[in-house]
């Protein structure tokens, strides 16, 4: 009863103001007080250590931390390493194959869920057993994922040997084993993970469209393709830049599927820059070095996520 | 109210200070010795400290293996709570002992002579600035090679006494069908098994100049070059299938006999054994071609930390234990390895770790025991893992030439130090 009592003074401030009871201040500190917690948390165990892993950068720290400021020799040597092309150097190596798995588990998995999404969204029969079914790898860690696709592509245990069993004795599949293309059994394995769950997230933008667009559309005389292409698509944008966010920090974190699924590629040919930072740190005890391609992980990412956040909070207003 | 708070206070304080005076009866272990053999070996510890009274506490390491026990022990020690001990391997002890954070040893090390029992060379890991911080479990040797003698028979071969005679023996295998040679394409893999051809082309002082000191000119020579020439041709009789593969894999394609031979340190012993092989019938185990009298070696110590007053009596105890030769005797056997101190007796191992003691024995006098690189035995692990590195790079062939491979072992060494 007075919790109702209390509400109802609330909603008028000019009452509320002379007489605020100790439990209504309560009442309107309580949110602050529950999320202060995680609030403290995130500010020392998040920004506080993107803090302390920029100072050790800048240090000489080796297997411990050091504090001493010794300049910007790590990032020098990162910066050395990045023309080292032949032999490649592992920051080399590392950094190309972001490029490349970036590139590719992005738009493969974009092109790849939406197609799935248009196809689901035909009215299809049996579409809540097919949708889980795409959806489901998602649901998996990526070292199972890992290890069952190291399994499937090993040449000696996985499909070329099932099918050298079946009879196709002239099939060859050695991509896991090969240093030029073991990064793209990373990006197979990858897209297959993410590739349903970006079907949902476009599915539900699908089902978001209002169908009086689509019937005008078809009476104007528009053609499937072209009300796919002038209105379906146009009108999943926002869709598109959740994807390619989600996407993007997945494949920048990457680090797992790298170990599970190759563990380093030969000669260390399927590394990605997060390998590079937890080789360096901890079992090159190089602290300084790793630190330092942590934080161009970060300004990566950074050069990302904030254009997008700038244009999201700019249209709010309006 | 307040009086009788500080009262409270005073009493648990002062009980508090009653059982800090007590010796703690109890020993934190940090390791991963995690596998069947490894643990049963270990159990044997962990019964001779229970005879003295001490309860073992293993340290939880989630995910298992060294990465993983060193990522903790290193968040253990910058939090100031030290584990009683932890395995450790070469640098790092000497890393931590280097941070202060190591205990010191030396009465219990001149109460049981480890000063006069433990090779020379294994003690510039396990003693630091004069102070004996760490107890040698055991001494792996890394210039084996472990051969299937039903394949070797089959195929009509002896034991290769010279590189040369090895290459002939791998080619009679490939000739007869069988993969010749048994490698797991991992960058540690392909090092250890490049640390014992330089040995082998190179001799034993220029294995201790290049990779023990360092030494540019050695690093660059034509010597060098030859070891990468004579690496490149061992590679050629691996199955195309190895790139990735685990070391166990690899020795099991040796007990299985589709393989004939691996390069490997002495902890597939373990593998054969497990596999009910005995040495002399089942499998063979010779030293590397070229490589006799002298031991390729790494270690596994127990670091001892600086732990409270309370607590050193259980640590004590631990590394007496450790050293003892009974315990010696007994992990050795199971583990594969060869006891860390020369006086213990050989009676219970089999013809492959007399052979390992032996060796031991006359390298430690002799001057040709010598730590391996690839083991980070050599030198510190930035340095180890950027010459893995040049040499799995050249394996793969990112690297293409042994000229280039010379170049790039200079460079990432001199990079690294």
């Amino acid at each position: 009863m007075s919790t109702v009592a209390t509400s109802q003074i609330k909603l008028t401030p000019e009452h509320a103001r002379p007489r605020a009871s100790v439990r209504s201040r309560l009442q309107d500190a309580l949110p602050k007080i529950v999320l202060a917690p995680s609030f403290a948390i995130t500010i020392v165990f998040v920004y506080g250590f993107i803090l302390w892993t920029i100072y050790l950068s800048f240090t000489n720290s080796k297997t411990f931390p050091s504090y001493v400021l010794t300049g910007s020799r790590a990032y020098q040597r990162l910066w050395g390493w990045t023309f080292d092309t032949d032999p490649p150097s592992s920051w080399y190596t590392s950094i190309t194959n972001m490029g490349i798995f970036g590139f590719l588990y992005i738009f493969i998995c974009l092109a790849l869920g939406l197609f799935l999404a248009i196809l689901l969204d035909q009215k299809i029969r049996g579409e809540g057993v097919l949708r889980p079914i795409y959806l489901y790898p998602m649901a998996l860690s990526f070292i199972v994922t890992g290890v069952a696709w190291k399994w499937f592509l090993d040449p000696g245990l996985g499909l070329e040997q099932t099918l050298h069993q079946w009879g196709w004795t002239s099939f060859h599949f050695d991509w896991i084993k090969n240093k030029d293309f073991v990064i793209y059994t990373v990006v197979i394995a990858g897209v297959w993970q993410a590739s349903g769950f970006i079907m949902a997230m476009f599915l539900a933008g699908l089902r978001g469209i209002d169908g009086e667009i689509m019937k005008a559309a078809q009476i104007d005389g528009a053609t499937t393709f072209q009300l796919y292409r002038r209105i379906v698509i146009p009108l999943l944008r926002p869709i598109f830049l959740s994807a390619f966010i989600v996407l993007a920090h997945l494949a920048i974190k990457s680090y797992d599927l790298v170990v599970a699924l190759t563990s380093g590629g030969p000669g260390g040919s399927a590394w990605l820059p997060s390998n590079f930072m937890y080789e360096y740190t901890f079992k090159r005890n190089e602290m300084a070095v790793g630190s330092a391609s942590a934080v161009i992980m970060l300004m990566t990412i950074v050069a990302i996520i904030v254009p997008y956040l700038y244009s999201e909070l700019r249209e709010k207003p309006r | 109210m307040l009086r009788k708070l500080l009262i409270g206070t005073a009493l648990a304080s002062g009980l508090a200070f009653a059982a800090h005076a007590e010796d703690v009866k109890e020993v934190q272990m940090l390791h991963w010795w995690t596998s069947g053999g490894e643990a049963a070996a270990l159990n044997v510890l962990k019964g001779d400290l229970a005879k003295e009274g001490y309860a073992w506490k293993d340290v939880p390491v989630a995910g298992g293996g060294g990465d993983a026990a060193m990522t903790a022990l290193k968040a253990m020690v910058a939090a100031g709570n030290y584990p009683t001990a932890s395995q450790m391997l070469g640098y790092t002890v000497l890393d931590y002992a280097a941070a202060g954070v190591m205990g010191d040893l030396t009465e219990t090390a001149k109460k049981e002579g480890w000063d006069k029992s433990v090779p020379a060379a294994l003690q510039k890991f396990s003693v630091y600035d004069g102070k004996w911080v760490a107890a040698p479990v055991n001494v792996h040797s890394v210039n084996w090679l472990w051969i299937n003698k039903a394949v070797l028979d089959k195929i009509g071969g002896t034991e290769p006494k010279t590189f040369d005679d090895f290459v002939a023996l791998l080619d009679k295998a490939k000739a007869a069908g069988v993969i010749p040679l048994a490698l797991g394409g991992q960058n540690w893999q392909e090092a250890t098994m490049f640390d014992s051809v330089v040995l082998s082309t190179g001799g034993p002082e220029f294995y201790k100049k290049a990779f023990n000191d360092l030494d540019d000119a050695s690093l660059k020579s034509d010597t060098m070059k030859k070891s990468f020439d004579n690496l490149a041709k061992l590679v050629t009789y691996v199955d195309p299938n190895f790139s990735g593969r685990d070391w166990n894999l690899a020795t099991a394609m040796v007990i299985k006999g589709d393989a004939l031979v691996q390069v490997m340190g002495d902890w597939a012993k373990g593998e054969f054994n497990a596999a009910k092989k005995t040495p002399g019938t089942d499998f063979l185990c010779y030293r590397f071609p070229g490589t006799d009298g002298s031991v390729i070696y790494n270690s596994d110590m127990f670091g001892m930390f600086n732990v409270p007053d309370d607590r050193k009596a259980a640590q004590v105890a631990l590394a007496t234990a450790t050293l003892s030769k009974s315990f010696q005797s007994a992990f050795n056997v199971v583990k594969g390895s060869v006891p860390a101190r020369t006086d213990v007796p050989d009676t219970d191992f089999d013809a492959c770790g007399k052979k390992g003691i032996a060796d031991l024995k006359a390298a430690n006098e002799g001057g040709t025991l010598f730590g391996s690189l690839a083991q980070g035995y050599g030198a510190p692990p930035a340095v180890a893992n950027a010459y893995k590195d040049v040499v799995s790079k050249f394996v793969h062939g990112q690297i293409k030439t042994s000229d280039e491979a010379v170049t790039e072992l200079v460079k990432a060494i001199d990079d690294a130090k």
